[in-house]
């Protein structure tokens, strides 16, 4: 029987030679990406690892919590903003800028949680849109933030170190999000965790053991805000110029589908959510340009939609796959996991 | 110093009286039984306890503290827990989760020392297996090893009913509130569950206040029973003499006390 040590087991940080084996080939897989992989597709990595940052913080709120939000790139806005702000106009340090700016998401967030203490379902969905929009709409009249016109990301240096290079970058925004990622996993396998996924299951009896639902919603939502503004002000120098049309409700509304595709109320499903769209979102985007498949949406979209053809035929497909991902798998990507876990766990030991 | 007490207790639903000017007392150790016939205001009065309702008038008194105007975590870090007549499992956890949710009280891992749970020797990793040494022996108590690492959401009626007792039991309550804990149970499981709550009351030294409409099992485990009917109390005594009572005769085999 495995009850007696199965205490210590659960508390390990790795539950088996075949997950350290695996942890370790994913860290060395990491490491070397970026000198095999040409410029592009580490600029790809970057943009990836920040969707993972956002994407499983907010799952703890979503899936783990049972709160929804459509009002995570106002976070992710804050993060990218704050940052850059932080930085030129207070001259903080990035790191201390980046850490800032996730605090200053997370007091939003706290604050967002307040009303989400008596909303439920779409009308907290309307809430947090609602805040979504106003703060990107709060930060184009702000001049100081560059208003409508937008901001420059100042030179990176981190640590005395000047980062100028996507290389450079992704052995800073991949270190971290690795760091991130195993705090929500921690996370979720403790006290706040199990409370988050009570307050989910049935409110009620979580409350009467003694879970404070004022303090654990808010808790969630701060924890997933200070997720995406970390994220947020690593974006801004992804992009080295932001301005606040990026941060839109589409946006949002991508996080949510990350989260939702990857399966909701697990670490890993967000990951891999996360890394599938945000890969196909920028791969789609060339689709017009693919031989053959490129020409054939070329010729349906003027056929059948308009004269000039359809701009963002990409949106129909990446529609289409996340159709098909739903019906075949509900509980997401998560859902295939699960299934192959069984003969992976041990391979190949 | 009074253990626990309801005193002119009144709870409203718009024009619904579901319970009417109640009040007794339950001593320290001792297994108190409520009963009444469907729609009483049993359970309601439990929500009234725990507060889940507030209620409309009157006081709930549990070791000298008011409990009414509280929330129900902060009453069940008082010391008061209970069971739901309808199961209020967390379904997506599996059974040892569900009972260390009994344990929130007592951790202090916030999401610091939580999401930094680097092994055994960490704070949270120290602390958690502390408290599932406990959980440990709640289950090897209710018998609950074979489904420990099952989600309980899928697992069977009764079973579900020993987790939440179990996830109760795990908050080291000083009051435990039962609502129907025999409600759907075949004759084993009931016989099980009669001891446990003998073990309960006798090993734990834990009061228990308990709804139950099986007569037998109310009237053989129970050191006092208050009877009510239309949220109005109708009778309250030892087993033998609310069983004779007439008016509880009344309430549950109709007007005339014949049929
Ligand atoms: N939230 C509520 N809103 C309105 N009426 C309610 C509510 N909760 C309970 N009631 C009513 O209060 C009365 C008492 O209900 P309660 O659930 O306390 O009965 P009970 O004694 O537990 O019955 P049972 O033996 O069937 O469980 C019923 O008439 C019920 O319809
Ligand atoms: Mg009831």
């Amino acid at each position: 029987m495995d009850m007696k040590r199965a205490y210590y087991e659960d508390v390990r940080f790795f539950s088996s030679g075949a997950v350290v084996f695996w942890f370790a080939a994913l860290i060395i897989a990491l490491g070397i990406y970026p000198f095999v992989f040409k410029n592009y597709y580490v600029y790809v990595a970057n943009y990836v690892a920040i969707n993972i940052m956002v994407v499983v913080g907010l799952n703890l709120l979503v899936g783990y919590t049972g709160q929804i939000s459509l009002g995570h790139a106002g976070f992710f806005a804050v993060g990218a903003y704050g940052t850059i702000a932080l930085m030129t106009q207070a001259h903080f340090p990035f790191l201390a800028a980046l850490i800032s700016a996730g605090f200053i998401a997370a007091i939003l967030g706290f604050l967002l949680g307040l009303p989400a203490l008596r909303l439920e379902g779409p009308y907290l969905a309307i809430a947090t849109l609602g805040f979504g929009v106003t703060i990107t709409q709060i930060i184009g009249k702000i001049d100081l933030l560059g208003g409508r016109q937008g901001l420059h990301a100042p030179d990176l240096i981190v640590l005395g170190r000047h980062l100028n290079t996507d290389r450079e970058f992704y052995f800073l925004v991949v270190p971290i999000t690795v760091l991130l990622v195993l705090f929500a996993r921690n996370l979720t396998k403790t006290k706040v965790g199990r409370a988050f996924v009570a307050i989910r299951d049935a409110e009620i009896a979580a409350e009467t053991i003694g879970v404070n639902l004022v303090m654990y919603k808010t808790l969630a939502f701060a924890i997933s805000a200070f997720y995406a503004g970390v994220a947020g002000g690593l974006y801004a120098f992804v992009l080295r110029f932001i301005d606040p049309e990026l941060f839109g409700l589409f946006m949002s509304i991508m996080f949510l589908t990350m989260a939702v595709v990857g399966g909701l109320g697990s670490v890993m499903g967000p990951v891999a959510g996360a890394m599938l769209l945000s890969w196909l979102d920028l791969e789609l985007r060339n689709i017009l340009s693919v031989p053959y498949l490129g020409q054939w949406l070329r010729q349906l979209s003027e056929q059948y939609f308009s004269l000039t053809g359809v701009s963002n035929i990409q949106f129909i497909v990446f529609g289409g796959i996340l159709i098909f991902i739903m019906i075949f798998e509900p509980l997401g990507l998560y859902g295939f996991w699960i299934r192959t876990k069984k003969y992976w766990k041990t391979w190949p030991f | 110093m009074t253990f626990f007490a309801v005193n002119g207790l009144s709870m409203r639903f718009g024009g619904l009286k579901a319970i009417d000017d109640v009040s007794f007392e339950v001593r320290e150790g001792e297994v108190y039984a409520l009963i009444g016939p469907n729609g009483a205001g049993k359970t309601t009065l439990f929500n009234c306890i725990n507060g889940i309702y507030p209620p409309t008038r009157g006081t709930v008194i549990f070791k000298d503290k008011n409990l009414c105007g509280k929330k129900p975590d902060r009453i069940a870090k008082i010391g008061i827990a209970r069971t739901f007549q309808n199961i209020e499992l967390f379904a997506h956890m599996n059974t040892m989760e569900n009972i260390m949710l009994g344990r929130h009280r007592f951790m202090k891992t916030g999401v610091f020392h939580g999401g930094l749970m680097w092994g055994r020797r960490s704070f949270a990793g120290k602390e958690e297996i502390r408290h599932r040494r406990k959980v440990e022996e709640i289950i090897d108590l209710l018998e609950l090893q074979s489904v420990r690492k099952n989600m309980v959401g899928g697992l069977p009626y009764g079973i579900q009913k020993k987790i939440e007792l179990g996830r109760a039991l795990a908050a080291e309550p000083s009051l435990l509130l039962l609502d129907e804990p025999c409600a759907g149970m075949n004759t084993e499981e009931k016989q099980d569950m009669i001891f446990w709550i003998r073990d309960i009351q006798d090993e734990l030294g834990i009061t228990i206040l308990l709804i139950e409409h099986d007569m037998n099992m109310v009237m053989d485990i129970s050191d006092r029973i208050l009877a009510i009917n239309f949220g109005q109390v109708i009778a309250e005594g030892t087993p033998d003499e609310v069983q004779r009572h007439p008016e509880v005769l009344k309430a549950y085999l109709g007007e005339d006390g014949t049929t």
